[in-house]
């Protein structure tokens, strides 16, 4: 655990020597502002107070930025050799990847901290579902993670960053988007299996502040699949004869 | 801790990157691996530090197999790969500390450890400064400090002195000669007379077959290219062809920038001084130098890995 921490530690502290951190923290908190309180689906406009703009916009700007947090991530380190440092020191293949995992995910968690305010102000604006406001935070980390682990897998097969940018953004827009459109064109059993692979379903259904096992099965699925997959990727050098 | 490599082959598609090698290495010992760019040297040591499997054949680090027990064997490696990769933008101090911590060393000896290979590889000056501004030589020892951070019992160093001055190769010579007294040293390079100055053994490699092993001393008494003579001799008609005729000569060659003199190299040394005086004599040539080269560690490598 204290292997993991610390390749955790290092990835976050590359995001801010990088100023990745700042831009994504200025990007996020302005974007999400924006859309909540002067755009025209901001509160004032609607007059309820909801944080369903903010979700709404938030399901987009994580979607667009997280790839471009996990593009260096293997592709950078395969790039410079520095992998081979890395993965011949006492840790394993896995340990790296999950590493990395949470180095993004603790960027996206001081993120979505700082979009509490929102959240507070709203709170004191008029009457909020906390228990959906909560569900939707709930939902954002969860979309988070699947979205890193697609990224950190892309970054697995490539040394090129911007080809892991691009995979990631390939691969997500499917489950973000093309998916959605898929079920709603689609009939019966396939329907709703799209429907079911859809990240909107999902997210939509938790920032009513409905908690459903599918839900939860859904992302971390997606993830463990993904970070699985570029422990894959990374083993396969040790393939005799690859 | 030894190192015991049996019948250890790689291919990389239908290509035999290193083709059926097997050699020891032993405690306090420093072996030098030496091969032409590309005959498998880098491969054979990414194989021993667990980065990559064997297509077949075996390491064994100690009692351990690197195929099995791989997390046993990376804690009692300390490895500098080739290019010497580095994150160029963390600090020297924040790096060391960071591969201890991945290195399992304990958390409470971290900062000692870090203290004592800054010292060891000079790095004091620049601790503080981030790996990106640092010259090559200085690179160079961060990556022999994070190798050495964890107290390895086996250093595998693949080419430790590229990119570095005189001054410096020294220093990291007299570095890895101090600290391969205790541990067991299997290091890459192409500049032979450090192997010479530093390394107890030589291996060299060659299209992933190894082509000798031994001392360089044993090497030297080897090779069949053993006497050479640089030679001036003044006289008439084809020298150089009745020098080629002479029993026991291998090679006559003259010199590009001395074109009245030549490199003659032979299977005998004092027979064939005589043979050449003899035949001077014969043909009335007038023998003007006869100096017996030194054959070098440099002729022994281009002996065998060349044709």
């Amino acid at each position: 655990m204290r292997k993991i921490w610390s390749i955790a530690k290092r990835e976050f502290s590359t995001y801010l020597d990088s100023l990745v951190a700042y831009i994504l923290l200025v990007v996020f908190v302005g974007i999400t502002g924006i859309f909540t309180w002067i755009s025209f689906t901001d509160v004032f406009f609607t007059n309820i107070a909801s944080m369903e703009p903010f979700f709404g916009i938030s399901y987009w700007v994580l979607f667009l930025f997280i790839p471009a947090l996990t593009m260096r991530m293997l592709a950078e380190e395969k790039r410079t050799g520095t992998l081979e440092v890395l993965l011949t020191r006492a840790v394993t293949d896995w340990q790296v990847v999950f590493g990395k995992f949470l180095g993004a995910m603790i960027l996206i968690l001081v993120a979505l901290a700082f979009s509490l305010p929102w959240y507070l102000s709203i709170a004191y604006l008029g009457p909020v579902d906390h228990g959906a406001i909560i569900a939707g935070y709930v939902g954002l980390i969860l979309m988070s993670a699947m979205y890193i682990s697609i990224g950190i897998f892309t970054s697995s097969f490539t040394d090129n960053q911007i080809v892991a940018f691009l995979t990631a953004l390939v691969i997500g827009i499917f489950f973000h988007w093309i998916f959605e459109l898929v079920s709603n064109i689609g009939k019966g059993v396939w329907k709703e299996f799209f429907y079911f692979l859809s990240t909107k379903t999902h997210i939509d259904s938790m920032t009513r502040g409905v908690f459903d096992a599918r839900d939860l099965v859904f992302f971390l699925s997606i993830t463990v699949f993904g970070l699985y997959m570029a422990e894959v990727q990374l083993a396969k050098r040790n393939i005799a004869d690859a | 801790m030894d190192i015991s490599v049996k019948s250890l082959s790689k291919n990389y598609g239908t290509q035999k990157a290193v083709d059926n090698i097997s050699f020891e290495v032993k405690t306090g010992e420093i072996v030098g691996f030496l091969g032409p760019n590309g005959a498998g040297k880098t491969t054979t040591m990414k194989m021993i530090t667990a980065y990559m499997s064997p297509s077949s054949g075996t390491v064994k680090v100690g009692d351990y197999d690197v195929n099995e027990d791989a997390e046993t064997i990376k804690p009692l490696i300390g490895y500098l790969p080739e290019n010497n990769p580095l994150y160029l933008e963390m600090p020297v101090l924040e790096y060391l500390s960071f591969v201890a911590d991945i290195q399992g060393v304990k958390k409470t000896d971290i900062p000692s450890r870090v203290r004592l290979v800054v010292d060891s590889c000079g790095l004091n000056r620049e601790k503080h400064k981030k790996i990106q501004e640092l010259s090559k030589g200085y690179r160079q020892r961060v990556g022999l400090a994070q190798a050495l951070i964890h107290d390895p019992d086996i250093l595998v160093l693949d080419e430790p002195t590229t990119g570095l001055d005189p001054n410096q190769i020294v220093e990291i010579r007299n570095l890895i000669r101090k600290i391969g007294k205790e541990k067991t040293v299997l290091l890459s390079t192409h500049i032979l007379p450090e192997v010479e100055a530093t390394c107890d053994r030589i291996l060299i490699i060659k299209d992933g077959k190894i082509v000798a092993d031994g001392t360089a001393q044993s090497l030297k008494n080897r090779s069949r290219a053993k006497y050479t003579f640089k030679v001036m001799i003044k006289g008439e008609g084809n020298i150089a062809s009745e020098l080629r005729s002479l029993e026991g000569v291998i090679g006559v060659e003259y010199l590009p920038n001395e074109p009245e003199k030549a490199i003659i190299t032979a299977e005998e040394d004092l027979p064939f001084r005589e043979r050449i005086f003899n035949y001077c004599v014969e043909k009335g040539h007038l023998l003007l130098e006869m100096t017996p080269e030194i054959q070098s560690l440099e002729d022994i490598f281009r002996d065998l890995t060349l044709n």
